[in-house]
């Protein structure tokens, strides 16, 4: 069991009124691994996403992190979710300190001052640690979201489009983090737009086309040209 | 839990499971959330109190040549304006969480999800007593009648907890629906008529100055609504976010 | 595969069918028998003269529907209760049937009480607590349709309907409680605590017999257009279901 993949979607379906959005995917994430999504807006991706973190139950087909499934776990599975989501998922009128500390208590941490530190500065906003996130740039605001979704060292990360609204210094940083956060017990799926970023940063890319999982392949030994022909022949009608 | 998971490297940082106390601690997180955001922002409260006051102020006009006394129409005064004023606020405690995205946040936080209703029931009576507070004394000035009586204030906070309850979980269903702020009164409303109209008569009664026989069984109406609903909201809070 | 259950679905829309034009039927002699029982039947109110006496003959409608009104709602909250349970669609339409045909029925317990009103208390309308609560749940009960109607995913509708139907119908004794003992006129007719209710009579055997008419004659009613309009929503489902299915 403890070999198997930590993210495990099987045969998820997913309709929203007329239209079908997810027709069947099948995605496993092994530990110490990063996977990117990739596909057109529209492809699914933020609905898979979604579903994988449980915020909404597939028609069809089922998800399993760790082995334990939402039926099963329970609320207790959540722990192991850390999401950025195209939304912040943060508070406006509190600061980014405020913000972090009432995540840290609805997350039961141990050591969360300590914890609120470490992770203010792991995305650089320790210096504006007081300020209203309304008051915070895009960018910024970005970054705190992605020390939301870290703060309790979640084995699962799940990134929808974290590099949106970062800048090259912000997109480096993240870079950096996913390396320092690249350990044997952790999963990372996440999205973008950017092909070269995908193909940088994870192990494997997986195409999205229409709800279904087109492509799958190793980023080991790809080019940025490479992945671009497989992307263009991907979304080609067949 | 699988094995993998609770043997692994990442979590020592989090507690895992929990009693009944870490599960008020999270309710309390979530109040005290709503409470430093609405310091900071005064949007709510702002609001609230605003309207009631000009609320009784109009109809203070609109009764002042046609009603021989103040207190005969001050008890529906004070409990119309409250319902009417107590939606404004409903209407944010879900509302600014769907406007902003940020639901997700609390939906996936590891505790029974109806820590978020208590947290957000908590907020909104929070609110809705402090606007009462204020209402109180304009309504002495305006009306000319004190309020502030022992019995009605006890009906307030019985009827503003039954009327709170009903309206989180109603502010929940509501959140993502089409038209939100004119969909919630009008699933809100009638299902108050209970409240209010225990609510006019007790403090009608205690005006009159009867005694408290002739009114104890609306304390009683009020008591069985809140416990009913209360419970109600509680079982059935976690379904709201199973489909979508 | 497809042919079979073509077949079994014909022999089951032919059952149906037939089931549904026996309620038919039947609701229209039991509603002939109530309007001859109601009119004809039925011994005068004895204790009551004139326009007041005529009118009374109305009493037996106006409980009818009251008796299908409630039977309705109970069905209404069965059906929502069980859709939370089991997540099964035909419950919800259980649900939602009862309810279009519960405002219809109610709507009719409010007219006919307002028709009485006017020879015996001599107005359509007053705050009595019977006639504010009837009212009251025909008000909750639209408020739970247009509630539906602003809500766009299937699921979505039938879950937080089903969750509002639970509400309405736990409301509507505490409403009946405080409206009554807010103010009373109204005549209890089997309570006997309220004889001094402006309009209230004796009920005699004639009368006892007509009311057990209007019962069955409304329960009828009820169960004709509850049917017709879940096995019409159930319809509209599936014609849905297959529109989803051409365009995906």
């Amino acid at each position: 069991m403890s070999n198997q993949a930590l993210i495990s979607v099987q045969g998820i379906t997913k309709r929203f009124d007329r239209k079908p959005v997810l027709r069947g995917v099948d995605l496993a994430v092994a530990p110490g691994e990063i996977v990117t999504l990739l596909g057109a807006n529209g492809a699914g991706k933020t609905t898979l996403m979604r579903i994988i973190s449980g915020l909404s139950a597939p028609d069809r087909g089922e998800v399993q992190l760790g082995g334990a499934s939402f039926a099963t776990g329970g609320h207790e599975l959540r722990r192991y979710i850390g999401l950025v989501s195209h939304t912040p998922l943060l508070y406006d009128n509190l600061s980014g300190e405020e913000n972090l500390a009432f995540f840290a208590r609805l997350y039961d941490l141990v050591e969360p001052q300590a914890r609120i530190e470490w992770a203010l500065h792991a995305v650089d906003l320790w210096p504006r640690r007081r300020d209203a996130v309304r008051t915070y740039s895009r960018g910024m605001t970005q970054r705190l979201a992605i020390a939301r979704a870290i703060l309790h060292n979640p084995p699962v990360l799940l990134l929808d489009e974290p590099d949106t609204g970062l800048d090259q210094a912000g997109a480096d940083l993240l870079h950096g983090l996913l390396q320092q956060l690249d350990t044997a017990q952790r999963a990372v799926l996440f999205t973008t737009h950017n092909l070269s970023r995908a193909r940088a940063w994870a192990d494997r890319v997986a195409l999205l086309v229409d709800g279904r999982i087109v492509q799958m392949a190793s980023t080991v030994g790809m080019t940025d040209a490479d992945l671009q022909k497989l992307y263009r022949e991907a979304g080609r009608p067949a | 839990m699988s094995a993998y998971l609770s043997d692994g490297e990442p979590l020592p940082v989090m507690q895992t499971g929990g009693g009944p106390k870490r599960y008020l601690a999270k309710v309390w997180a979530i109040t005290r959330k709503e409470l430093q955001s609405e310091w900071r922002a005064k949007e709510v409260l702002g609001t609230m109190t605003v309207f009631a006051v000009l609320a009784i102020i109009i109809f203070g006009m609109a009764f002042d040549l046609r009603v021989p006394q103040p207190e005969m129409v001050a008890p529906g005064v004070l409990w119309v304006v409250t319902l009417f004023a107590g939606v404004m606020g409903l209407n944010r405690t879900f509302g600014a969480e769907a406007d902003r995205g940020s639901l997700p946040a609390l939906l996936l936080a590891p505790m029974d999800r109806s820590a978020i209703y208590f947290g957000k029931l908590l907020a909104s009576l929070f609110f809705m007593l402090a606007t009462e507070v204020i209402m109180l004394p304009i309504l002495l000035v305006i009306f000319d009648v004190n309020l502030m009586r022992p019995w009605i204030l006890a009906a307030l906070i019985l009827g503003t907890i039954g009327y709170v309850s009903v309206g989180s979980l109603f502010g929940a269903l509501t959140a993502s629906a089409r038209a939100r702020e004119t969909m919630l009164p009008i699933l809100l409303l009638p299902l108050m008529v209970p409240v209010f109209m225990a609510g006019v008569a007790l403090t009608g009664g205690v005006l009159d100055g009867r005694s408290f026989s002739d009114f104890r069984h609306w304390l009683g109406i009020l008591t069985a609504y809140d416990l009913i609903f209360v419970t109600i909201a509680f079982l059935v809070f976690d379904l709201i976010w199973q489909e979508g | 595969m497809s042919t079979q259950t073509l077949s079994a679905s014909k022999t089951s829309v032919r059952g149906w069918e037939m089931l549904q034009t026996a309620l038919n039927i039947a609701t229209a002699l039991a509603m002939a028998a109530l309007m001859w029982a109601a009119l004809l039947y039925a011994r005068p109110a004895l204790n009551l003269a004139g326009d007041e006496q005529l009118a009374q003959r109305i009493f037996y409608l106006h409980m009818g529907c009251n008796i299908g009104a409630l039977v309705a709602f109970l069905m209404s909250v069965t059906g929502s209760i069980v859709y939370l349970l089991t997540r099964d669609m035909d419950w919800d339409r259980v649900t939602q049937a009862s309810i279009e045909t519960g405002i219809i029925i109610g709507l009719g317990t409010v007219t006919t009480g307002a028709i009485w009103a006017k020879p015996a208390w001599n107005t359509f309308w007053t705050w009595d607590p019977r006639l504010t609560a009837s009212t009251i749940t025909v008000l909750i009960y639209i408020a739970y349709l247009l509630f539906r109607n602003g809500i766009d995913n299937r699921r979505t509708q039938a879950l937080f309907g089903s969750i509002y139907a639970l509400f309405a119908f736990l409301s509507i004794p505490l409403t009946y409680y405080s409206a009554r003992w807010f103010r009373s006129i109204h005549p209890v007719v089997f309570d006997g605590e309220n004889m001094e209710g402006q309009g209230g009579f004796n009920i005699g055997a004639t009368m006892t017999q007509t009311l057990w008419i209007a019962v069955v004659a409304f329960c009828l009613l009820f169960s004709a257009l509850m049917i017709m309009r879940w096995r019409q929503l159930r319809h509209e489902d599936a014609l849905e279901e297959l529109r989803e299915e051409f365009y995906s």
